[in-house]
């Protein structure tokens, strides 16, 4: 660089800048291109989203009708995944259980990663005695074994699907807390952090917009194996009989149901929702690595 | 001893193979002090990894030879390196606090390389443990040796570092940096002890470093690198004197030294007029008894005790002093991220030490009083564009919107040279010059009178800082703005500055304008920063 370019105005940019939009569309391109992983786990997330959206309508059967005439049949053509004990069509029961099981691990997510951010990212930038009572309430919750908490909120609260999610959303919350409360905690007092002060941010917009968006990408991978957990969490809630009730087909339940019938032969009933449960889970734990590397600015070249 | 010979060494990375060194040929005598200098990318610190043979897994020795006293170093075993290495050959590397493992008493650090190399048994490490750090000139070695790193200072730990590689007399000392980071006096400390070292045990040594000046002082010979290659080699009065290589030229060039002008850091074809700047005598801003006091867990600590000092509009001050003096602390008080304990800070007669830090965002003063500060790459978010980080001081302080902003983004860029297509560019696809230019561009887009500059060429190559320097100069005199110049460097100070505060352990030591102090230092503290900087030598003729 030379001085003159200082003093006189530079030459016109020699490459236009792409416009906004594109850049991400084509970042996210790139990061699914480069690890096929990735890739097969955002195309299996699509399936299921597609099940959850348009699943009641593509499915070939009611979930809920009962034929005595075609009782625990095997998988067949007709009937893909067989019929359960009230001769209900496996295969459609599973699709349309995708839409429960999502909300309530998706709500759940939501609701920990809101309230963990807020409360972790505050203990994080204040530190102090706010930083001191909130760690200490969220050790209290680690303390408890996780699910026996959830059975107890539920339980406490009752058998509805809002309390599955409370209860889920509750013992999620202390995982993100902890990452956001570490993740602020080191950018506090780093260069961007003053910069942002001095180009007259209150304390407040620097938290929200400077530091705790750098916190995302970690947050990325928390939240997709998140997903997994909740979706177990809510299962096995269901399993143990509180929760959803049937004739929901949810596949907790279904597997609840179907595991009485797998000493007499009849195993298709609790395979296949245990199968898709655990291709869900497996789902959300192989998207864990894209979301961040999508989230990641720094990911790009 | 050492003989390298067309030694090429390659990464593999995402976009293909890339070579960083391209075919260099040296060789070192016993007994002789070799310096490699060049800036980042060079391929300086490659060499030496290659030659311990600890360059990362996607690195390779693609051809040459390099021989070590007989052995060659590329066919040799993993066995045989590791013997080789400490014993024969041993490094110093750039950051001492991590080079030392953190978790682990430096004494026990030593020991591990005595007893690798059967030079201690377990009886009798520890006094040849601490006889290690006497011979670094440890105060109080044998209570160092239960020292952990964190207890240490920065030179104590390059001196730990220094004992480890020589605790097993090796014949050839390879230093990468060895001094990035410390104070300048203990800059000095630290290579004098070296120096002496390895003279009197007759060892080769080998210093990698961006400093010119430095290796100049502390070589015999100097290896001049640009992008892999070797541009010129020669000793460092030559170099000095008649560098033959345009490159060796730009680096001799740009090095900060006694007696010249901040035009002629620049290549000769670069240096413009630059028109003076203006100094009148009403005071921009007036700092009265300045305190900051910390609570500290053994009893109160007092960073800052009570200075006064004046910057008068369109006057540059430098602010020198070593790390713990306070300098920090005063500047983060000036551009109001810090309250002070007590005393005034006067903004053209207001007080601003009376508005609390955390309600300075919302004062219209906010604008005013802005700062560049020391590391480009930290103090950028790394999830905003350029043109983002550029645009959030317009946005949140001056309410210009869409085309308006856009032009005002542009329009600083051009100021700060900082090349239109870049603006969209994020943090990491930035080199450190393009960096610092963004975050000067940030400082001076809300038009501010008073710029703080923590020292904004710290991490930046000698050419880069050259030319960074020369912007500040030239953006001085258009926009008209005082600067407060927080440095080490009083070679650069001495180039930017009018004034100069010297500070040490919180209090003002010496001040005055800067040729009184720099040349007839008054105090002996500002005697011992002057002489504790490298002095280049000095170029018969501008030619």
């Amino acid at each position: 660089m030379k001085m003159t370019e200082i003093t006189t105005p530079a030459a016109p940019a020699p490459a236009p800048p792409a416009p906004k939009g594109s850049g991400t569309l084509k970042h996210i391109g790139y990061v699914l291109r480069e690890n096929p992983v990735t890739g097969l786990s955002f195309l299996m997330f699509a399936g299921l989203l597609i099940s959850a959206a348009i699943g009641p309508w593509i499915v070939p059967y009611d979930p809920l009708a009962t034929n005595a005439a075609a009782v625990l049949q095997p998988p067949s053509a007709t009937h893909w995944f067989g019929t359960d004990n009230l001769g209900r069509d496996v295969f459609s029961r599973v699709i349309v259980a995708t839409r429960l099981d999502l909300i309530i691990s998706v709500a759940a997510v939501t609701l920990s990663f809101i309230f963990g951010s807020v409360i972790g990212a505050l203990a994080g930038y204040r530190g102090g005695w706010f930083d001191i009572i909130a760690s200490r309430c969220l050790d209290t919750i680690m303390a408890f074994p996780l699910f026996v908490l959830a059975m107890g909120i539920v339980a406490a609260l009752g058998n509805s699907v809002a309390n599955i999610i409370y209860a889920t959303a509750i013992i999620n919350i202390p995982f993100y807390a902890r990452l956001v409360r570490a993740e602020v905690n080191i950018r506090r007092e780093a260069g961007f952090t003053l910069a942002a002060k001095l180009a007259g941010n209150s304390d407040a917009r620097v938290l929200a917009f400077h530091i705790f968006p750098n916190a995302l990408p970690p947050m990325m991978v928390q939240v997709s194996l998140n997903l997994g957990w909740a979706i177990l969490n809510a299962a096995g809630l269901s399993f143990i009989g509180l929760g959803v009730r049937p004739p929901t087909p949810e596949w907790g339940i279904m597997v609840a149901e179907g595991a009485n019938y797998i000493v007499s032969g009849e195993w298709w009933m609790a395979l296949f929702p245990g199968l898709w449960l655990m291709l869900a889970v497996f789902t959300f734990n192989l998207m864990g690595d894209g979301l961040r590397d999508i989230v990641d600015p720094r990911r790009r070249t | 001893m050492l003989s390298i010979k067309d030694l090429q060494v390659a990464f593999k990375t995402r976009k293909g193979e890339v070579t960083a060194v391209k075919g260099i040929t040296f060789e070192l005598a016993k007994g002789e002090r070799l310096g490699i200098v060049g800036e980042s990318g060079s391929g300086k610190s490659v060499t030496s990894y290659a030659l311990m043979r600890i360059l990362d897994a996607n690195g390779r020795i693609k051809a040459g030879d390099a021989v070590y006293s007989g052995v060659d170093l590329r066919k040799a075993s993993e066995r045989d390196m590791r013997d080789l290495r400490g014993r024969e050959i041993s490094m110093i590397f750039q950051n001492p606090r991590a080079a030392l493992n953190p978790i682990r008493k430096v004494g026990h650090q030593i020991e591990d390389v005595l007893i690798q190399h059967a030079r201690a048994s377990r009886q009798n490490a520890r006094a040849k443990a601490i006889e290690a750090l006497e011979a670094v000139r440890i105060n109080d070695a044998a209570a160092r040796y239960d020292a952990y790193p964190f207890e240490l200072s920065g030179g104590m730990c390059q001196r730990v570092v220094c004992a480890i590689a020589l605790a097993c007399d090796p014949k050839l000392m390879i230093m990468d940096e060895p001094t990035t980071g410390l104070d300048i006096t203990t800059q000095k400390a630290v290579m004098d002890l070296v120096d002496e070292l390895v003279k009197a045990r007759g060892m080769s040594s080998i210093l990698i470093t961006h400093d010119l000046g430095l290796a100049s002082e502390y070589c015999d010979r100097i290896v001049v690198m640009k992008d892999g290659e070797i541009v010129e080699e020669g000793g460092p009065v030559d170099l000095f004197r008649n560098p033959q290589h345009a490159y060796t030229r730009k680096l001799v060039d740009a090095t900060p030294r006694r007696g010249v002008e901040i035009r002629e850091l620049l290549p000769e074809e670069a240096r413009t007029l630059l028109a003076p700047h203006m100094v009148r005598d009403t005071p921009l801003i007036e700092v009265k008894d300045l305190t900051k006091t910390y609570a500290g867990k053994s009893g109160p600590v007092h960073a800052v005790k009570g200075i006064s000092f004046t910057v008068r509009e369109g006057q540059s001050v430098g602010l020198v002093g070593e790390s713990g003096c306070g300098k920090s602390t005063t500047s983060s008080m000036l551009v109001r991220l810090l309250d002070s304990t007590s005393g005034q800070i006067l903004f053209r007669g207001q007080d601003l030490a009376a508005i609390p830090a955390a309600d300075f965002a919302r004062n219209p003063l906010r604008t005013k009083i802005q700062m560049v500060f020391q590391d480009a790459t930290d103090s950028l978010n790394p999830r905003h564009t350029s043109r983002q980080s550029i645009a959030e001081p317009l946005k949140r302080m001056t309410g210009l919107k869409g085309a308006a902003l856009d032009a005002r983004v542009e329009e600083l860029a051009r100021l700060t040279g900082l090349p239109a297509h870049l603006l969209d560019r994020f943090p990491h696809q930035l080199s450190g010059g393009q960096k610092a230019r963004v975050g000067i561009a940030r400082a001076i887009a809300p038009d501010p009178d008073f710029l703080i500059l923590d020292e904004p060429t710290a991490a930046l190559d000698v050419s880069i800082q050259a030319v960074v320097l020369n912007l500040l100069a030239d953006l001085r005199v258009r926009l008209g703005m005082s600067y407060l110049f927080v440095s080490h460097d009083l070679n650069v100070v001495r180039l930017l500055c009018d004034h100069v505060i010297v500070m040490k352990g919180g209090e003002i030591v010496d001040a005055g304008p800067v040729e009184q102090v720099m040349d007839h230092p008054s105090h002996p503290y500002t005697a011992e920063l002057l002489s504790a900087a490298p002095q280049a030598p000095r170029p018969q003729t501008a030619a």
